[in-house]
């Protein structure tokens, strides 16, 4: 196993290895598990955190720096990262987390981690060290190798370093859980929430028939604004105050168990028909734009009869479905990893 | 010529080839930069667009896709000899679902259209340039606009959440979807801000957002342009997001008062902060941001009380760049960005340029993201005068450089900073990025000669 400390090593590694495999902190084993032929590439000490200056809300660090370290870093300045990477306990790392293209339940207030990544710095398939994006807010200068590579599994290149525009924290927060007599009053009371002028910083729905919101801000104002959120939901559900160990729990996943944990986009109209699919426990994020789902060899088989959309981040071989094949994808991967030595070949 | 032959069969009298018909096609806002395209097709339906490329690479003919003409880099300037495919034509909202808080649009709508169509749901589009009542959303996603909201909601490219795009190869194929969450790479978030370089957009699903149940904008007058930088880091340090913040000079301030009375007060600087959100929250938020301001040295502050008050704020501030022109026969515009921690030290040093170069300089920028737009002024009929302001302006991106920042934060790099680039990024990474435009664009069609350096100019 090659465990390079420098981005000057990751290079070496790639030119010495005909195909490869990264691996960060190893929490979705379903894409950082080497395949036959694949070297194995642990980043687990390319790590650290390179510049931050809480005044002017940008982090750069390392690719192979846990999630968990640099939250900790942030939250001694009243700061966070809002697109809230999932699986941080398990020990998730900044670069897998942009590699797998995750953001966890809060993303829902400002958006996910392609909204929050300012700029890489990355090793692409000739062994060049390249950057994409930059360390300001705004950027509009070159391609943006930086977008490419949210949710591409490392097709493109080994990522070594991330820049990300970080936020002031909420000083407190609420979570309010309200539970529906069917699904579709559940779905109904979703669409509501989501037309209404209100900043929730989490949004999910617990099938059957749940839902659960969070908002955050300044705690005088938090009163009010629950009282508001209950009027539209016509009902009174149950307060949360002390909300913080709950969400780490959603986001950590630490609902799923089963041999499968899987991603799948979803929409408002596309609900019902998972709910029919033989899905395991799980949750929507973002207003029902995600599920989180633990599930087996029969919902990954139901998902693709139907065509639907996912990725698997622990127990399958192949984790993505579909694998990418439209010509641009093609000729952008041909330019950076020519002689395929990242997955996605 | 063939070529010609076969968008007329295609075109009609949709083909215009005339040199008075060209002419108005001849530059786009930066009008320093002019060329006579062979021709410019007025496609109509995604088809046309798609059947024109392939006829431009059939004839190995390059090609620029053009929206309203706004882009301030010369993005949208023709090729000598090649077509330009005005899109203005394909401007209908073919969806807008307010349940899934989307909107699918084709690529010459406007791009204050779609917030003006959302409205009705309480939606809207976020992302506002400057040029918003004019500019169109496929050049928005061409150039990855921005806007005064950068800093909480991101770009272009953060609203976009899916495309259709024809590529330089005349084939058809879809990046991303239409919800918030994808697998696989994210092919559309690398799509926006590639210049056209890599196709052309047919269709583009965008992101909506609730519109804010409420506003507080204040404005807020500084004996000096680094008092108003100082407080922009005041409030930032108090831990509020603003929707916005923004920042005028003294020059500023007065081209917008006499081009729109926008009744300001009389200063060095003017900084408008706005924040946004549920009632009860802005209004906290209003209070803390009054102590903020009071301790920050301002001369005086205003609250706008209601909507036409803040409007009236907004407007001289939106009209500042255009209103500039009052103050001097010629202007160039500049994008740079500096990390927020250093805007008093790049405003420092752009007034001591300014004063090196004997060349009025204006400030409008947003404040918020660091995103600096220095206005040099000059006489373009005075010998030498464009060429000092050219200095100067390219001084101005290298001190961006220099602090960590970019050389342009919204406008692109279009023709107008092609040497710059290389001066951002290294040669491997301009290489980089040139080996995957000619992996799309082999014969090298779309919007030819824009963003990458000039090789040697053979051309000339």
């Amino acid at each position: 196993m090659l465990r390079p400390k420098t981005p000057e090593e990751v290079q070496e590694a790639v030119l010495a290895h005909p195909r490869l495999r990264v691996r960060g902190g190893g929490s979705k084993p379903a894409l950082s598990g080497p395949e036959e032929g694949e070297a194995l590439l642990d980043l687990s000490e390319l790590k650290g955190v390179v510049e931050y200056d809480p005044e002017e809300l940008v982090l750069v660090a390392r690719a192979g720096t846990r999630v968990a370290e640099v939250e900790a870093l942030l939250k001694a300045h009243g700061q966070h990262l809002p697109f809230h990477p999932p699986l941080s306990a398990p020990g998730a790392t900044l670069g897998g987390t942009v590699a797998a293209g995750l953001s966890g339940p809060l993303a829902q207030r400002f958006g996910g981690v392609r909204d929050f990544l300012l700029g890489v710095r990355f090793v692409d398939g000739q062994g060049r060290l390249l950057k994409g994006g930059g360390k300001v807010v705004k950027n509009a200068a070159g391609f943006p190798f930086h977008r490419l590579m949210v949710g591409a599994l490392g097709a493109f290149g080994v990522l070594v370093e991330l820049a990300f525009k970080v936020f002031p924290a909420p000083p407190a927060t609420r979570t309010l859980r309200v539970a529906f007599p069917s699904l579709e009053e559940a779905l109904s009371a979703l669409e509501r929430l989501l037309l209404a002028p209100l900043d929730l910083m989490a949004l999910d729905l617990l099938p059957p028939n749940a839902l659960e919101v969070r908002i955050g801000g300044f705690p005088e104002a938090l009163g009010p604004r629950l009282e508001k959120l209950k009027r539209l939901l016509g009902r009174d559900g149950e307060v949360l105050e002390e909300d913080e160990a709950h969400w780490e729990g959603v986001r950590n996943l630490a609902f799923l168990e089963g041999p499968l944990l899987l991603k799948v986009p979803s929409r408002l109209d596309l609900i019902p028909l998972l709910e029919g699919l033989p899905l395991g426990r799980r949750r929507y994020l973002l207003g029902g734009n995600v599920l989180y789902a633990e599930g087996d060899g029969e919902a990954l088989k139901a998902l693709r009869a139907r065509g639907l959309a996912h990725l698997v981040l622990k127990g399958a071989e192949d984790p993505l479905f579909p694998r990418p094949q439209n010509p641009f994808f093609q000729k952008v991967k041909a330019a950076l990893d020519p002689l395929g030595r990242f997955p996605l070949r | 010529m063939e070529i010609l032959r076969e968008l007329k069969a295609l075109f009609g009298p949709r083909l215009l080839t005339k040199e008075a018909e060209l002419a108005p096609y001849e530059s786009d806002a930066l009008t320093a930069y002019r060329e006579r395209p062979l021709a410019v097709v007025l496609p109509e339906r995604k088809e046309e667009v798609v059947e024109a490329v392939r006829i431009c690479r059939r004839h190995g003919v390059p090609f620029v896709a053009r929206g309203s003409g706004t882009s301030l880099s010369g993005g949208s300037l023709p090729v000598r000899g090649g077509v330009v495919i005005a899109l203005n034509r394909l401007n209908r909202i073919l969806k807008l679902d307010p349940k899934a808080r989307l909107a699918v649009v084709e690529p010459g709508v406007v791009n204050l259209e779609v917030s003006r169509r959302a409205a009705p749901f309480g939606l809207y589009y976020a992302p506002d340039p400057s040029s918003q009542p004019v500019s169109t959303i496929g050049g928005n996603v061409a150039f990855n606009s921005g806007g005064a909201h950068c800093l909480r909601y991101g770009m272009t490219a953060n609203h976009v959440l899916g495309l259709e795009v024809v590529t330089p190869e005349g084939e058809v194929v879809r990046l991303g979807g239409e919800g918030l969450e994808g697998v696989g790479p994210d092919l559309h978030g690398f799509f926006v801000g590639t210049e056209g370089l890599l196709g052309i957009a047919l269709e583009i699903t965008l992101r909506l957002l609730p519109r804010p149940e409420a506003y507080h904008t204040l404005l807020a007058a500084y004996p000096s342009l680094e008092a108003a930088g100082e407080a922009v880091a005041r409030v930032l340090r108090s831990g509020l997001l603003p929707g916005a913040i923004e920042i005028m000079d003294r020059l500023a301030i007065e081209a917008a008062e006499a081009a729109v009375r926008a009744g300001y007060p009389k200063a060095e600087a003017l900084l408008i902060v706005e924040l946004e959100g549920e009632r009860e929250e802005v209004a906290e938020g209003a209070r803390r941001l009054a102590e903020v301001i009071a301790e920050s040295g301002a001369e005086e502050v205003r609250i706008a009380r209601d909507e036409a008050e803040r409007q009236a704020i907004w407007k001289g501030r939106k009209a500042a760049f255009s209103a500039v022109g009052r103050l001097s026969p010629d202007y160039i515009v500049q994008d740079g960005v500096v990390p927020r921690t250093r805007l008093a030290e790049a405003l420092r040093e752009i007034g001591r340029l300014s004063e090196a170069y004997g060349l009025r300089v204006a400030n409008v920028f947003h404040a918020g993201d660091g995103n600096l737009h220095p206005l040099v002024l000059y006489d373009g009929k005075r010998p030498g005068e464009l060429e000092r302001a050219e200095a100067l302006a390219g001084e101005i991106l290298r001190l961006c450089l220099r602090l960590g920042g970019s050389i342009t934060g919204e406008h692109g790099v279009g023709m107008e900073k092609r040497a710059y680039l290389a001066e951002m990024f290294s040669p491997l990474e301009i290489a980089a990025m040139e080996e995957v435009k000619a992996g799309l664009d082999p014969l090298g069609l779309a919007n030819r000669g824009k963003v990458f350096p000039p090789k040697e100019e053979a051309h000339a």
